[in-house]
């Protein structure tokens, strides 16, 4: 009976995570990567961490906010204090009004201060409109990406490396499939038209640390740094986890030892 | 039962002023409990265990949460990255609703099988089914506060369900908003009643345990306790018994917590809630699924005069209410399952019932997926109003043992 239980709750909540795919249209299985940060003892990496920021602050920065990331966080990157605030400043943050009170200064500009490491990642755009009516559509905010997505990193990963120049067979027979040429062609982005152009090539950024720059490698390193944007904690959180697991693994086994000494004598 | 006489002076002077340790006595060391009690049994003190450990982290969460349509998506992001250990406070909170439900859900298939509703435990019974309406209204409030994609479609679509009742739908609806759509009020009065009616749950559960210490558990031979071999005293046996079973719970529960912390939640959620754009799929939490199946299984108008909408409704709320009518349906005398040879079959094609409908929940509204719900919400209630009181009077079941002592002898005997 425990075991058609388990079974039954596995079976039923594992199913959960596959019931929203398209019903009709054609997605193919995320592509393989995999990544240090995953499974039991997973942590990440900070060498990747930071070929990954690189890969952000040059080319994604240009178009994506991170605005829930400080320039003070980059020190889990391995970024000195003096690193970090030189990062920061080459940043300007719009005043509401200078020292007089005035809107605007002498040219007619905004009144900025350079950013600090207490500041979040000074976003691209100066708000959603301006972003919209540069790209033609919104590219979304990535602090949260890998977890605003089925699928996670593995999602992000395969939507870099989803670009394709030829629509596949199996999409252009699809029911109800229309091209379009003014947006690129993603196999794995919903509704497959996309207003983002293909950002992953070879040696789209330099590494230092003799990483091979592929373009498979650049995707997986841009897409470990936001999964560490967006779960900042995991590695406290899995050595954390090991320790308490432990804990209550001998915990649990003295608890058994004494109820089985207690119940010894009473026959049940 | 008499009080034990208390040696401690203090322990005296305070006991015969406000009788706390005799109650503590009471309800541990001088409280029977069936000795032949199976791990199932563990699910009660589980499922108490589960509220304690929502309540602790929700107050800690409130110190940190902020409770405005602009604020509360940040205020929770905050929580997890800039809060001392926010995020561990955030992951048991979230995971902890599911786990609180998976171990009340199995507490009422234990009461189920085992008969745990019948006479004398009718009023237990039925407090333990407003403990689960309580719970969900307290977990579907607690799902729009942290102002999510799904926080603000999920609470749309419930709360325009009570739009369907006639003449008052409309009143109610726009009293549940404060307004005229999902928006700030809503939120402010869900994380008032989110903050409150925990604390109701706690008052039943305090009558739940009341009614429970007046007509003592059940026990798997469903055989009341006759004579004093039939007993144990709660304490130590079950104390230790129920303390293991915490630690197995808290490694189960702790290995989504620290593993796999949004395995039972919707990415979506992690989007800022934006009432301009409507998700392709909205789908409830895990544990209203079979509700929110049965809720969509009537698309047809009923009689006439209900029109599908409110069909749904009063079938999703019946599919609930109807459990506190199940010790009068249940017409027979024997309670454990053990005994019933036929209803035990039935027992379980209900409870894989249960989980079919679950399954059906998170599919989308169209064919196949429409008439299986149909097929399987009609079998749920076909269950409870034409197989059980059926059964009552045509089966035949096993020999009862004469008392649950005799029982435990013989099998100890045999093994
Ligand atoms: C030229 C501007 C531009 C650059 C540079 C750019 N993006 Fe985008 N990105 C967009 C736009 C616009 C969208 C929104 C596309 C849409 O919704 O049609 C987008 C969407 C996305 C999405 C969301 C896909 C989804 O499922 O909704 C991800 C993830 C993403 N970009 C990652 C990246 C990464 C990583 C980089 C850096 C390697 C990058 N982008 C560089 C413009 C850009
Ligand atoms: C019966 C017990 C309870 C249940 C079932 C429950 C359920 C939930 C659920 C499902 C969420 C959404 C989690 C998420 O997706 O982020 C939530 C959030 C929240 N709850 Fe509770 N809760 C309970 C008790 C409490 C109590 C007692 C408090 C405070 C005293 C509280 C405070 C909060 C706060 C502040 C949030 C928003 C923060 C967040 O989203 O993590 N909860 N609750």
């Amino acid at each position: 009976m425990r075991k058609l239980l388990i079974a039954a709750v596995a079976a039923f909540t594992l199913n959960l995570g596959a019931a929203q795919a398209n019903s009709g249209t054609y997605v193919p299985e995320f592509k393989d990567a995999s990544w240090s940060f995953e499974g039991f003892f997973g942590r990440y990496d900070q060498k990747q961490l930071r070929r990954g920021y690189k890969i952000y602050s040059q080319v994604c920065a240009a178009c994506h906010s991170l605005n829930r990331v400080a320039y003070r966080n980059l020190s889990a990157l391995g970024f000195t204090e003096d690193e970090i605030k030189e990062i920061a400043a080459e940043k300007e943050i719009r005043l509401p009004y200078g020292d007089a009170g005035a809107l605007l200064n002498d040219d007619g500009e905004f009144f900025t201060r350079p950013a600090i490491p207490a500041d979040k990642f000074v976003p691209p755009f100066a708000n959603d409109a301006a972003a919209i009516d540069v790209n033609g559509a919104l590219p979304p905010d990535l602090s949260l990406i890998t977890k605003a997505r089925k699928g996670g990193p593995h999602y992000v990963y395969s939507f870099l490396m989803g670009f394709m120049d030829e629509v596949p067979e199996e999409v252009m027979h699809q029911k109800g499939f229309v091209l379009n040429e003014d947006k690129n062609f993603n196999i794995y982005f919903p509704g497959y038209y996309n207003s983002m152009p293909p950002q992953i090539m070879d040696e789209m950024v330099e590494y230092e640390d003799g990483t091979p720059m592929t373009g498979e490698q650049h995707a997986k390193d841009i897409v470990a740094f936001l999964n560490w944007a967006a779960e900042p904690e995991l590695d406290h959180r899995k050595s954390l986890g090991l320790k308490v697991m432990l804990f209550l693994l001998v915990l649990t086994a003295m608890l058994y030892a004494l109820k089985r000494k207690i119940w010894a004598n009473v026959k049940h | 039962m008499s009080s034990p006489e208390w040696k401690n002076p203090a322990i005296k002077w305070v006991d015969e002023r406000l009788p706390v340790f005799s109650l503590m006595h009471h309800s541990t060391a001088g409280y029977p409990t069936p000795r032949n009690l199976s791990y199932w049994w563990n699910f009660g003190s589980l499922a108490l265990f589960a509220l304690i450990i929502m309540v602790l982290t929700g107050v800690f969460l409130v110190m940190n949460y902020t409770p405005h349509v602009d604020m509360a998506f940040d205020s929770v992001e905050r929580i997890m990255r800039d809060v001392n250990y926010g995020w561990l406070l955030r992951y048991m909170h979230m995971n902890g609703a599911s786990m609180f439900f998976i171990v009340v859900y199995i507490h009422i298939f234990r009461g189920l099988y085992y008969g745990s509703y019948k006479g004398p435990r009718e009023i237990l019974w039925i407090l333990g089914v407003v403990i689960m309406l309580l719970m969900m209204g307290t977990a579907f409030m607690g799902y729009v506060l942290p102002w999510g994609q799904m926080s603000l479609w999920g609470a749309t679509v419930i709360t325009n369900l009570f739009s369907a009742f006639p003449v008052v739908g409309d009143y109610i609806v726009t009293l549940l908003w404060g307004g005229f759509s999902v928006d700030n009020p809503t939120l402010n009065r869900f994380f008032s009643l989110h903050y409150l009616l925990p604390f109701v749950l706690f008052a039943v559960v305090g009558l739940h345990l009341w009614a429970l210490h007046a007509v003592k558990s059940n026990n798997p031979l469903g055989v009341e306790m006759k004579q004093p071999e039939d007993s144990i005293p709660f304490h130590p046996y079950y104390t230790i018994k129920d303390l293991f079973g915490m630690g197995v719970f808290l490694m189960f529960f702790l290995y989504f917590v620290f593993w796999q912390p949004n395995f039972f939640g919707e990415p979506d959620n992690y989007i800022p809630a934006n009432p301009m754009l409507t998700p392709p799929h909205i789908v409830p939490e895990w544990y209203f699924l079979p509700f929110y199946a049965i809720l969509r299984a009537v698309t047809f108008d009923f009689l006439w005069i209900i029109p599908a909408k409110l069909g749904g409704v009063l079938a999703m709320f019946a599919s609930i209410i109807l459990l506190m009518a199940l010790p009068w349906l249940d017409r027979s005398k024997v309670k454990s399952c053990k005994f019933r040879p036929v209803y035990k079959w039935f027992f379980w094609i209900l409870f894989a019932d249960c989980v079919f409908l679950g399954y059906l929940g998170q599919k989308p509204a169209e064919q196949p997926y429409v008439i299986m719900s149909q097929l399987a919400a009609a079998y749920y209630f076909a269950h409870f109003l034409i197989i059980l009181p059926l059964m009552g009077k045509i089966e035949k079941a096993v020999e009862l043992p004469e008392s649950i002592s005799a029982a435990v002898l013989k099998k100890s005997e045999d093994a």
